[in-house]
């Protein structure tokens, strides 16, 4: 039985990845002929004033072609943004000698999203710890319930690229971390990285105290009457009850709160004058007018939260399978 | 409830014993550790009384009114830099003095900025999601697409925009119509689909048309969804205003101060923008929540017991 079933299953599983892609694919496909359609439009008012101030003589299509080959098109069309990822990740070396030594290249996109990802990760770190912490104290205490979640909720009010400046000059002033760096203790690049790092700390602790406040409250009262029955303390009920069943809730968070760890790097590096990272190249980009710079590292970014977020995807299904939960 | 192996008296002696430790190499903490533990206890004493509506405003009160006299005690017992944190009484001051320049910062950057792009964006998600609503395919393919898109870093467009409308306001809501379009737009397919089929079934059988379905069951349904999406949003506009100001901005507007006043070192004043900044997000937030609750008031959230 098993055996004949496996082809229609087979078959079935195919047509539902089709129901499942061919919409979202006409999707892209839409966006990207839009995209294209805008780009001569918008480009095309550079090319018709060449032409007039230099009395050239243009077909539509040549026009056209000019669009979409300009070298700070007003918006790049999709195929030359592609082909600037393609020369600055693949076409660049990620590694250069200067000074003999070997140092990142920084007209590499990779070098710079490296520099852009490291912050990320540790800020995400800081704010998940943080967020997973602050959650267990609001379901315990009561006092901390009714004062902090009020201000924690006021706290991602306030524009974080307000505050962006002020940690950076903070964090640059605090003598512990110069004290790190005279001693050895730290490179300078390494205090460089603070600042970004505790920006996207800043945005990714409340996603994931909202998911772990409603997640450690999610068994319900009958879960928690058998742990009483049990005399449980509640220590016990927290490590044998609520973090188990709060872990579906954390990953939920997880994945939003990564992608605002990002954003907060990437903000974080625009006012602190970085040289490195996603940001930097879209602040210098914007800076002497290189759109196409400016789209490629936006792409970049793109690509990098999406990769974030699906390695969290991937995490969170084993740890559910191996959880037992059930798809 | 039986606490987690701590006694009721575990918290005041844990702090009288570090107030003690910390007295006898610095009174400056020890004056410090005092406040914030006699704050808590007054906290958690007002905590364990019945909730009521006047004890949900007085507890966090107390805690925001003690972290900040706990951050002036910092600055002037330790005489902390200028340059690093200035205390309240100091931005306190920057608000009094300035406000002008601060009035006309907040009119830029919130009431024609962010404001007016919040307003465009949400609309223009609504519409479409209205669109979108009818039909499958396009909600198939649309809805991941704009999760994933709602993930993106966003905020990187800003000096685009600026590149394409400008110095002036129309660019700051340009970025904020971008980063508010697809959140909203997948709170709001999302929420039109909230209605179970029961419920439309009910509408089918008393003849109702796709219109007064929509105004008379889809909405009201979708509403959670649609605030959900508006209250994100609120925040996503102060940040894509502001942020958007970095890149080119008139000589005024509350980015382009912060940006200019941290070049001189005038910390009071930018603390004090982002105070402005805080209180506009709280204010934005609150009054949409207000809303809200006005609206939903039969959701099981707004509900009370």
């Amino acid at each position: 039985m098993a055996v004949t079933d496996r082809p229609t299953r087979t078959a079935g599983a195919l047509a539902a990845m089709a129901r499942a892609v061919v919409p979202v694919l006409s999707v892209v496909l839409a966006i990207i002929a839009i995209w294209y359609g805008a780009s001569v439009m918008m480009n095309r008012a550079w090319t018709l004033d060449q032409i007039q101030r230099q009395n050239l003589e243009m077909t539509p299509s040549q026009i056209i072609a000019d669009a979409m080959t300009q070298e700070r098109p007003v918006l790049p069309p999709p195929h030359q943004v592609a082909a600037e990822i393609w020369n600055t990740t693949v076409g660049e070396p990620v590694m250069r000698e200067r000074r003999g030594q070997m140092q990142g290249n920084p007209r590499n996109l990779i070098f710079h999203a490296y520099h852009t990802l490291w912050p990320t990760i540790l800020g995400f770190m800081i704010g998940t710890g943080l967020g997973i912490l602050l959650a267990i104290g609001i379901v315990h205490s009561r006092a901390m319930d009714l004062s902090v979640m009020p201000w924690a909720i006021a706290s991602q009010t306030i524009p974080i690229l307000a505050i962006a400046p002020i940690i950076v000059v903070v964090v640059a002033n605090l003598p512990v971390l110069n004290t790190a760096v005279d001693q050895g203790w730290i490179s300078d690049d390494t205090k460089l990285l603070v600042p970004k790092a505790l920006i996207s700390a800043y945005l990714s602790f409340f996603p994931v105290v909202v998911g772990m406040v409603a997640g450690l409250r999610s068994p319900n009262a009958m879960d928690l009457d058998l742990m009483r029955t049990y005399s449980a303390s509640r220590a016990q009920m927290l490590w044998k009850l609520r973090l188990p069943a709060s872990v579906p809730f954390l990953f939920t968070s997880l994945k939003v709160s990564i992608a605002a760890a990002l954003v907060g790097t990437i903000v974080a590096e625009l006012p602190t004058g970085a040289r490195f990272g996603l940001g930097a190249r879209l602040l210098t980009g914007s800076y002497y007018g290189q759109t196409i710079q400016i789209w490629s590292a936006l792409f970049m970014a793109a690509i990098c939260a999406a990769a974030l977020v699906m390695i969290l995807g991937a995490l969170e299904k084993i740890v559910l399978r191996r959880m037992g939960v059930r798809p | 409830m039986r606490s987690m192996n701590m006694p009721s008296w575990g918290l005041p002696a844990l702090g009288a014993v570090l107030i003690v430790l910390a007295a006898t190499s610095d009174m400056r903490l020890a004056l410090i550790l005092a406040v914030w533990f006699g704050a808590w206890a007054l906290n958690a004493a007002l905590a364990t009384r019945r909730a009521g509506a006047g004890l949900r405003l007085i507890v966090p009160l107390i805690f925001g009114v003690t972290l900040l006299v706990l951050w002036e005690m910092a600055v002037q017992l330790y005489q902390i830099s200028f340059v690093i944190l200035p205390a309240p009484s100091a931005i306190w001051a920057r608000l009094i003095t300035e406000t002008a320049t601060l009035w006309a910062d907040f009119q830029q950057t919130i009431l024609k900025g962010a404001l007016a792009g919040y307003v465009m964006g949400c609309g223009a998600a609504f519409v479409i999601a209205l669109a979108v609503d009818r039909s499958p395919f396009l909600q198939r393919g649309l809805l991941p697409v704009g999760n994933f898109i709602a993930a993106l870093p966003i905020v990187g467009t800003a000096p685009i925009f600026v590149m394409w409308f400008g110095f002036g306001w129309q660019s700051k809501s340009a970025v904020v119509v971008a980063m508010v379009f697809f959140p909203m737009l997948v709170n709001c397919v999302q929420g039109l689909k909230a209605s179970d089929a029961m419920q439309r079934d009910l509408m089918r059988t008393y003849a109702a048309s796709y219109g007064q379905t929509l105004l008379k069951l889809r909405l009201p349904t979708a509403l959670p969804f649609i605030f959900n999406g508006l209250k994100i949003c609120t925040t996503l506009a102060l940040i894509g205003a502001i942020v958007a100001e970095f890149f080119g901005s008139p000589t005024v507007g509350m980015g382009f101060r912060i940006k200019i006043e941290m070049g001189r070192l005038a910390m009071d004043m930018v603390w004090a923008e982002i105070a402005v900044a805080a209180m506009a997000g709280s204010l934005f937030f609150g009054i949409v929540a207000l809303i809200e609750r006005q609206l939903t008031f039969w959701h099981p959230a707004q509900r009370r017991g």
